[in-house]
């Protein structure tokens, strides 16, 4: 069946849609990434938000987190590096009901260096993973709780 | 929310501290027996001359009454800091900083 002028609008007017809404993530900073928050295994959250679980170790990411915590409320951390081309740090707490707590974007000119305070429900490992030149670095560290910060 | 933002060696420091009760919606009301609905601040960020130089995003294990220091190059003294954050109930605040 040969395409009649109509429907060859019609096509060109889908088309040129679908264009345009895959172009404006592009333009735009990522919206609140609720798949990656919302996992409830680490394995997941890594997926859902750099769509790879493949971390490398790297001594180069500095995580700084007490061994032991009183309060499981309010744990400082700070992560830096001196890694170049820093996209991103991101915070995951292996044993809470949902592992990822923080991502914080670092756009150039910003210092990869932040810190922040979070909650740990119970004794368990902090991960922070660098996302730097498209690769994927982590460091972890257990924090030991000696009163959780999520449930009541 | 309360900002303080520091130029030092052309590097400016900033910190924040927002006002919010982080609600992670497992909390549970003693007297009722009734779930807290959950009430946390998802986004976070901080413009300087129309510019992002840092954006956050939160889960519910971030700490109530979220802190956050981060640094950025460049910054003058007397120039302001535009900071935003937004929960995931649609409540938003927004502050402007001057830079120290």
């Amino acid at each position: 069946m040969a395409i009649t002028r109509r429907k060859f609008l019609n096509i060109l007017t889908v088309s040129s849609t679908a264009c345009l809404a895959l172009m404006t993530p592009l333009t735009t900073w990522a919206a609140w990434a609720s798949d990656a928050f919302n996992a409830e295994k680490p394995d997941d959250a890594y997926k859902n938000l750099f769509g790879s679980t493949e971390l490398v170790e790297s001594d180069e990411v500095k995580l700084k987190v007490p061994r032991i915590a009183e309060n499981g409320g309010a744990v400082p951390v700070s992560v830096k590096t001196s890694m170049k081309n820093v996209e991103s740090i991101s915070l995951f707490v292996k044993d809470n009901p949902q592992p990822l707590t923080a991502t914080f974007q670092i756009p150039a000119g910003t210092l990869p260096d932040v810190s922040t305070r979070i909650r740990l429900a119970q004794t368990s490992t902090v991960t922070a993973v660098i996302k730097a030149d498209g690769k994927l670095f982590s460091k972890s560290q257990e924090v030991k709780v000696t009163l959780g910060g999520c449930g009541g | 929310m309360k900002v303080k933002a520091k130029v030092k060696n052309n590097i400016t420091n900033v910190r924040v501290l927002a006002k919010h009760p982080m609600e992670t919606g497992r909390r549970v009301n003693k007297e009722t027996g009734e779930k807290i609905p959950a009430k946390y601040i998802q986004e976070l960020t901080c413009e300087y001359e129309g510019k992002v130089v840092f954006l956050a995003q939160f889960g519910t294990s971030v700490s109530q009454n979220p802190y956050l220091a981060f640094s950025f190059e460049g910054g003058k003294k007397g120039d302001s800091l535009a900071l935003r954050w937004n929960d995931n109930t649609g409540d938003i605040e927004k502050k402007d900083a001057i830079i120290k």
